[in-house]
């Protein structure tokens, strides 16, 4: 064909668990093809025909209708064939073990599975037994890799770039994934983290991934060009990590008067469903600066990106 | 395996005379510009979609809409590639339904890029009518495709590659025919 | 018959010998050890090891070998050259799973697998079902393993009736039937008054009681906690919650001066805690196991349930304290915590996965090439880890506490004085191992029913290559003599 094929090494990869071992070429490459994938969302006809008979499947042992009908758009905007396994209806409920359950869907066909799971490492361990290539849509208290990529671009679109930037991410840092591959998709990059949540919500050994931690709101917002609030589980409450939430509230919501302390044109980030007036104030959601909205467009794109990337280029051509 | 310059078939004079004939071409067909949008097939289709908008405004005095359409995601043989090429933005910020586009690629062979081509514009909207400009014909078509606009007719062999470069892109203007060889 | 192991480097720290000697064997027993002319009336020539490399395979001298004419009175020569000759290895820690989870591992099968892997002597626990809490149970563990008749089994009585953490067990009967120490191994003895009690008991008949340390309260989680949990993203449990639980058992230690043996000390605060109490005078022990000394957490990033194990595997400080402890002295032994499982265990997600190692069969070989090897470890030093260690462990120290015997039958824990030596009179007893020997780690090939290893695939030098129980040859080159694989 008369075009030129800047060809790329993504789509040796098999699948995608966690930006932790993700390059920055590979990264910059998602985000990039994430900017003509947004573009098609906008127009009347948001299909192209690129994964036409391709076979997607998602499977949530947790339930996140927003992030598997994220992944269902993308693929459909793609005019792959997309269907769910509705976990809750299925026998994994009948105590099929998950990698039978996996073998039953390969067995279906479809090329991509695209699993969230509450165990941590579980799509890795399906990764290992399936010939499927995996995404990984959240993985216990590990990685939501494509969170991260769909925060990333958001914030590139804002900010224009990403090296040098100060971020703060506000919560439950202990069993937060989308901290996590936040933390390290924004570190490849050269941002300057930082951590603020109660002591009891904090990990070990964050100053080792080159993060800052702060126990006080204040202290992690001061200059910073994007704050990241994540949502607070309230059953956390139950094991005790916080006392209540309206003593959270009172200590980490993200407020106006918490804002005035950032860089100019600081913008807001939260991965949804937020809960207002617990982890961040009605103000704040409402504003111009808070991007969550756009990070749901953001998030379709980005899983477009990464289908398009990953399901390109013969399955017998794939690195095991 | 690497390629060799065999000969050259077009420098810049020629490739200019050329566009300047297809832009002629372009408004008698059209009975002027009314109506007509020029959109050029990334890569090399652009810069020459460009030229042909700035040629026919310096013979009709009128500038038509101009655009640059990505195929990739249109592509058939996406699934038999090692390696996916690289997405760019479709660039096409008028609405095209109802106009007369006037698609520009720099080399025509099998016909599968216009296919595609064709594909990806009109998923931008129902144009009036799809017309196709090349500065190179080079044969081996492999669909009924048929150029309306042709700079210039190269019979060629399976073997040789067209190579056209353009000063946007390449430095300079010349349209060459290599072989490859061991 | 009689067994002269011929030139290898005989190790027996119980006698202080460590130089090339022979060992004759004559009726089961050592018959004696130093430089032992061959005599006239040879037998059969082996090799210990069937990779003795060129020369010797020659045999021992230049005596030709006859045939195997098995008199009462032939011998039969082993040649022990580059090898080292030990008293039989006993294993203090390991779960053989009969009755109840023959799925995992049965009688038969732990003894095969110990054999292959070079112990003579194994201690299993108690987490059975039903749980060795009694005599019967004890008993028929005893009888099983008679008949298996491989290697000795010495069963270790529950601490709790079922392991519940709440009754006393009755402890004189499972001394009665045999049993050399009490353990709840496999889940803590959460209440410190039922602790306290079962120390106290134990004085009675001066058994250890061998104490899985873990405050159940802190240990909810995956593996160890540390920047590799938090890398990992998987819940950790603090080294504390161990250390919590050593310190705890140590001072009721003593409080009831009675003897005490941590069970697989993972952390440097277990270790300081054990040092302190070691230097107060009080009976207190400890084993380490080779999965703690050769692998860190770092190992759980592939997310292998392999690596999924109780205590969880340490962040490299540990692992380095741990070695230190190891060779200077304050380990009193390396035991295997063999726990083994079936695959369904382990062919899951990691949260879901049974904490556990199938480790007896890699035991000599992890500590040789990861310890060894690189110098960590002094060779006779491993050896008398593997012998005198544990044997001190299971010794009866009745006597020593001067209290009146409350039992009659100690015939097992007389045998014991014998254990892990080579004196003369003594059960012959003996593990050869070729210091050389360089092999892959192929779980398909364990005798063990658990395939669970994390370090399947590793190459590692220096594996058993003989295993003698009793004068008997169970085991050669890692495959067991006389059965059928």
């Amino acid at each position: 064909m008369g075009i030129s094929a800047q060809s790329t090494q993504f789509n040796r990869r098999k699948d995608l668990l966690g930006l932790k071992d993700v390059s920055n070429e590979e990264i910059e490459l998602i985000l990039n093809t994430a900017i003509p994938m947004k573009d098609i969302i906008g127009r009347e006809i948001k299909k192209v025909p690129t994964l036409r008979g391709k076979g997607m499947i998602t499977v949530f042992y947790e339930n996140s209708t927003r992030t598997r009908t994220s992944f269902e758009l993308a693929g459909k905007y793609l005019s792959a064939d997309t269907s769910n396994l509705a976990v809750s209806t299925s026998s994994v409920q009948k105590g099929e073990t998950l990698r039978d359950t996996i073998k039953t869907l390969e067995m279906m066909g479809p090329d991509i599975l695209v699993m969230r799971h509450g165990m941590t490492g579980a799509p890795h361990y399906v990764a290992q037994n399936t010939s499927m290539r995996v995404i990984n849509a959240g993985d216990g208290t590990n990685e939501h890799p494509t969170q991260a990529l769909l925060d990333m671009f958001s914030i590139r679109e804002h900010k224009g770039r990403l090296a040098g930037l100060k971020v703060a991410i506000v919560g439950d840092i202990l069993h937060s994934r989308v901290a996590r591959s936040n933390i390290y998709g924004l570190a490849k990059f050269g941002c300057e983290i930082r951590v603020a949540g109660p002591p009891t919500m904090i990990p070990p050994g964050l100053d080792h991934l080159g993060v800052k931690v702060c126990f006080n709101l204040k202290d992690a917002i001061r200059d910073v060009d994007v704050v990241n609030v994540l949502r607070i589980q309230r059953e956390r409450q139950q094991t005790g990590l916080f006392p209540s939430l309206e003593e959270y509230s009172e200590l980490y919501m993200l407020r106006p008067e918490h804002l005035s302390l950032a860089a100019d044109n600081a913008i807001v980030l939260h991965p949804g469903p937020i809960n207002r007036g617990v982890e961040i104030s009605t103000d704040i959601a409402d504003s111009d600066t808070a991007v969550i909205n756009e990070q749901v467009t953001n998030g379709v794109a980005v899983r477009m990106a990464l289908l398009f990337l990953m399901m390109g280029g013969r399955r017998d051509e794939i690195a095991a | 395996m690497k390629l060799r310059d065999k000969n050259q078939i077009m420098d810049e004079m020629s490739m200019k005379r050329a566009l300047t004939r297809i832009a002629h071409e372009i408004i008698e067909a059209n009975k002027g510009v009314q109506g007509v949008a020029v959109v050029g097939i990334r890569r090399r289709g652009g810069p020459l979609a460009f030229r042909l908008a700035d040629l026919i405004e310096s013979i009709e005095g009128v500038r038509p809409p101009v655009g640059v359409l990505d195929i990739t995601l249109y592509r058939d043989d996406l699934t038999a590639l090692a390696n996916q090429p690289q997405v760019h933005r479709t660039e096409v910020h008028f609405d095209i339904t109802g106009m007369s586009i006037v698609l520009v690629d720099d080399v025509i062979y099998t016909g599968r890029t216009v296919r595609a081509g064709l594909d990806a514009l009109i998923d931008l909207g129902r144009p009036k009518r799809i017309q196709l400009a090349v500065l190179i014909d080079r044969g081996h078509r492999e669909l009924p495709i048929k150029p309306d606009f042709v700079g210039k007719n190269v019979p060629t062999s399976r073997e040789e590659v067209v190579s056209v470069c353009v000063r946007e892109i390449d430095g300079d203007d010349k349209v060459t025919i290599q072989e490859l060889v061991p | 018959m009689r067994l002269l192991l011929k030139g290898g480097r005989v190790i027996d720290p119980a006698n202080g010998i460590d130089g090339a000697l022979d060992v004759l064997i004559q009726d089961g027993r050592i018959a004696a050890v130093g430089d032992i002319p061959q005599g006239p009336e040879i037998g059969t020539c082996l090799d210990a090891g069937l990779d003795a490399g060129p020369g010797a395979n020659a045999g021992p001298g230049s005596v030709p070998c006859s045939s195997s004419s098995r008199s009462d009175h032939s011998t039969t020569i082993v040649n022990c050259r580059g090898k080292i000759v030990c008293p039989g290895f006993i294993d203090l820690h390991a779960h053989l799973r009969e009755p109840g989870y023959e799925y995992k591992e049965d009688i038969a099968s732990g003894s095969r697998a110990a054999a292959a892997g070079g112990f003579t002597t194994i201690c299993c626990m108690p987490n059975t079902n039903p749980v060795i809490d009694n005599g019967a149970v004890a008993g028929f563990v005893r009888r099983r393993a008679q008949e298996v008749g491989l290697v000795n089994v010495l069963p270790i009585g529950a601490i709790t009736k079922k392991q519940a953490g709440e009754e006393l067990a009755e402890m004189g009967e499972l001394v009665a039937a045999g049993c050399v120490a009490v353990s709840d191994d496999g889940k803590p003895v959460m209440r410190s008054d039922v602790m306290r009690h079962a120390l106290e008991y134990s004085r009675l008949f001066g058994i250890p009681v061998l104490s899985h340390c873990e405050d159940a309260n802190l240990s909810d989680g995956q593996m160890h906690e540390g920047y590799y949990s938090t890398v990992y993203g998987l819940k950790g449990i603090p080294a504390e919650a161990e250390e919590i639980m050593v310190a705890r058992d140590i001072v009721l230690a003593r409080l009831t001066r009675a003897r005490l043996h941590i069970c697989h000390v993972s952390t440097k605060g277990a270790l300081e805690a054990v040092r302190q109490a070691k230097a107060l005078g009080l009976p207190v022990t400890c084993e380490a196991t080779p999965h703690h000394l050769a692998l860190t957490d770092e190992a759980v990033g592939s997310y292998d349930t392999d690596t999924k194990v109780n205590p969880p595997l340490r962040s490299a400080e540990h692992v380095q304290a741990l070695r230190e402890a190891l060779a200077s002295g304050l380990v009193d032994c390396i035991a295997t915590d063999h726990a083994p499982h079936h695959i369904e265990s382990k062919d899951c997600e990691y949260g879901l996965a049974s904490c556990g190692i199938s480790g007896i069969e890699t035991a000599i070989a992890v500590i040789m090439d990861r310890l060894v090897r690189p110098g960590l470890l002094d060779v006779a030093k491993m050896v008398s880890l593997f012998t005198t260690g544990p044997a001190g462990i299971i010794e009866s120290r009745q006597a020593a506490d001067g209290m009146d015997q409350g039992t009659s039958d100690l015939t097992a824990n007389q045998a014991a004085a014998y254990r892990g030596a080579l004196t003369p009179g003594a059960p012959a007893d003996v593990t050869i191992i070729d210091p050389e020997l360089a092999r892959t780690v192929n779980p398909r090939q364990f005798y063990s029913r658990g395939k669970n290893t994390p370090f399947k695939g590793m190459e590692l030098t220096g594996w058993p290559c003989m295993t003698i129980v009793g004068g008997r040859i169970v085991a050669q080159d890692g495959r067991v003599v006389g059965q059928t694989d």
